[in-house]
């Protein structure tokens, strides 16, 4: 392994002490060493709370800050934070107005935030939440629930914490995020593994000269292994699945693609400049493209696609204001 | 009749934790097939610290399973952390104002850890999962019970139901958690969560065993 670490039983609290030397203006600790908030969070809005599990940087922590999520509950690398945490981040979040919990669709952090949701109504903390199911590779359109969150996730920090900085209430705030999530649709391809530090070897293994469509952000298996070819095959075996899994003909819509990692950002936009001529022929307008490293997995080699619908609700709320580590815009 | 006397906690509690974390590497290794192959890491880390956190305490069987419970869920996330949390919150729950223990006693705290990990999770016999463990162990101690079995060879009957209910997440397909998601390529592999409740029933079993006595007349 050639990683920059100390211990690898120790990598997600050596990794939140640069975070908090870093940004120290994005950051503050709270009483639960895993878990961060947004020091400057307004105590009169709705809170909006995230969390996963580490290896995806800049998700989850890159998402607090104004205009988007105020606390964040960090688990192990791939492994959900504690219950303790997801209601650590509840309480130092602003939850007079109610707290909404944005988070994605994988057991672990379905059950802990399950339970932190009951202990909460024990502090008489409202917690409602909705869950990303973006990935279209990881289930059939007839069986959403049980697909995937992966980078829609972005969007729906995104919208929620615009909505809740605006002065949304916890209803509202939960109805936009919802929709913002039902408006995604995602695909990833992998070209390479990745390494957990405390296991030392790949997690599982992508024979050279070969890519793996739809897989997830933890190394779950795709819906295809092919040929590894050119950026231009590869962005049509992306846009493909997505643009069947919703109507985008003649929309409006927000494009995000991330790089899982280690793939090279000069090649997301060789990447994008395909997929941007398959959405020009399709008839879908493009309101923004955001390329970059949004949510990753450890060292992996690959992309990611999301596909956003707006509309006049969405829209404004995409545009509006926010500072975070991830995202800042004016 | 024999009786368990539940002051034993902290000793049974350490045994438990010997278990788990003398089989770190076997359970990553099992993990490691289908899944994240982080299972061992996490569970040895949960137990050892819940070890430390009752060296040298006096504590009664429901006390230590509670304490395991929290710090479980507390300190492990992840499925594993809510799941167990849950499994020996229930059992603590049953246990709490008992000073001994008979046979049916501990069938009815083997139910209700059961009954509260299925409050928390949707999982299944079948689903490749813990509960392919659990379930059929507790149905043939309780069996055994009824039929008339004494407290020592229900245990036993515990044990074979453990092991048989880990061998079947061999060919099974896995419905939840991250090895579902490889379908048909998650038979042929046994399921970490399976294996480690296996260990742990088992351990529990001995550990009971051990201390077994006669009930005062």
């Amino acid at each position: 392994m050639q990683r920059i670490i100390n211990d690898p039983d120790n990598v997600v609290d050596d990794a939140i002490k640069g975070y908090l030397h870093a940004s120290p203006s994005l950051f503050a600790a709270t009483d639960h060493s895993r878990v961060l908030k947004y020091p400057d969070s307004p105590s009169d809005k709705v809170g909006i709370v995230t969390g996963g599990g580490s290896g995806h940087e800049p998700a989850f922590l890159g998402y607090i800050g104004a205009g988007m999520c105020d606390a964040v509950a960090i688990g192990e690398i791939f492994s959900s934070p504690t219950a303790d945490a997801f209601l650590e981040a509840f309480r130092s979040a602003p939850h007079e107005q109610g707290v909404a919990c944005l988070y994605g669709n994988y057991a672990g952090d379905n059950m802990n935030v399950k339970m932190a949701k009951q202990m909460a109504e024990m502090d008489d903390i409202e917690v409602k939440t909705v869950i990303a199911r973006d990935d279209v590779a990881s289930a059939p359109a007839s069986e959403r629930d049980k697909r995937r969150g992966v980078a829609g996730e972005v969007m729906m920090w995104k919208i929620g914490g615009a909505a809740a900085a605006r002065g949304d209430s916890l209803d509202e705030v939960i109805r936009l995020a919802q929709k913002a999530v039902d408006a995604c649709s995602s695909i990833g391809v992998g070209l390479s593994s990745c390494t957990i530090p405390a296991n030392g070897k790949p997690n599982f293994s992508i024979e050279p000269g070969h890519m793996e469509l739809g897989i997830g952000h933890h190394g779950e298996p795709g819906i295809e292994v092919a040929p590894l070819t050119s950026a231009e095959a590869i962005a049509t075996a992306m846009c493909d699945p997505v643009l069947s899994d919703q109507d985008f003909a003649g929309s409006e819509v927000a494009v995000l693609i991330s790089g899982l990692g280690a793939t090279p950002v000069m090649e997301l936009n060789i990447l994008y400049a395909h997929i941007a001529e398959r959405l020009e022929d399709a008839g879908i307008r493009v309101h923004r493209t955001d390329i970059g490293n949004y949510f990753t997995s450890l060292e992996m080699m690959g992309a990611t696609l999301t596909l956003m619908k707006l509309d006049d609700e969405l829209k404004p709320l995409l545009d509006a204001p926010a500072r975070s580590l991830a995202i800042t815009q004016c | 009749m024999q009786v368990l006397d539940a002051t034993h906690g902290r000793d049974i509690l350490e045994e438990l934790v010997e278990v788990i974390v003398d089989n770190r590497q076997y359970l990553s290794d099992v993990d490691g097939a289908i899944g994240d192959g982080d299972h061992g890491i996490n569970m040895a880390k949960g137990f050892r610290l819940c070890g430390e956190s009752v060296a040298g305490q006096s504590l009664s069987l429901s006390k230590a399973l509670g304490t395991l419970a929290t710090t479980l869920m507390g300190s492990i996330g992840g499925s594993m952390g809510p799941l167990y949390g849950s499994l020996f919150m229930g059992m603590a729950k049953s246990t709490k104002d008992k000073n001994v223990l008979d046979a049916k006693d501990f069938g009815e705290m083997l139910a209700s850890g059961r009954e509260a990990l299925e409050q928390i999770s949707d999982a299944k016999v079948g689903d490749k999962c813990l509960l392919d463990t659990l379930v059929p162990t507790i149905e043939r101690y309780r069996d055994a019970v009824e039929s008339g079995d004494d407290f020592s060879q229900a245990l036993q009957a515990l044990r074979n139901g453990a092991q048989d209910g880990r061998d079947s997440t061999l060919d099974l397909e896995a419905k939840i958690g991250r090895a579902a998601r490889l379908g048909e390529r998650s038979r042929g592999h046994l399921d970490a969560g399976a294996v480690s409740c296996c260990l742990l029933l088992i351990r529990l079993a001995d550990s009971t065993e051990n201390r077994l006595e006669k009930a005062a007349a």
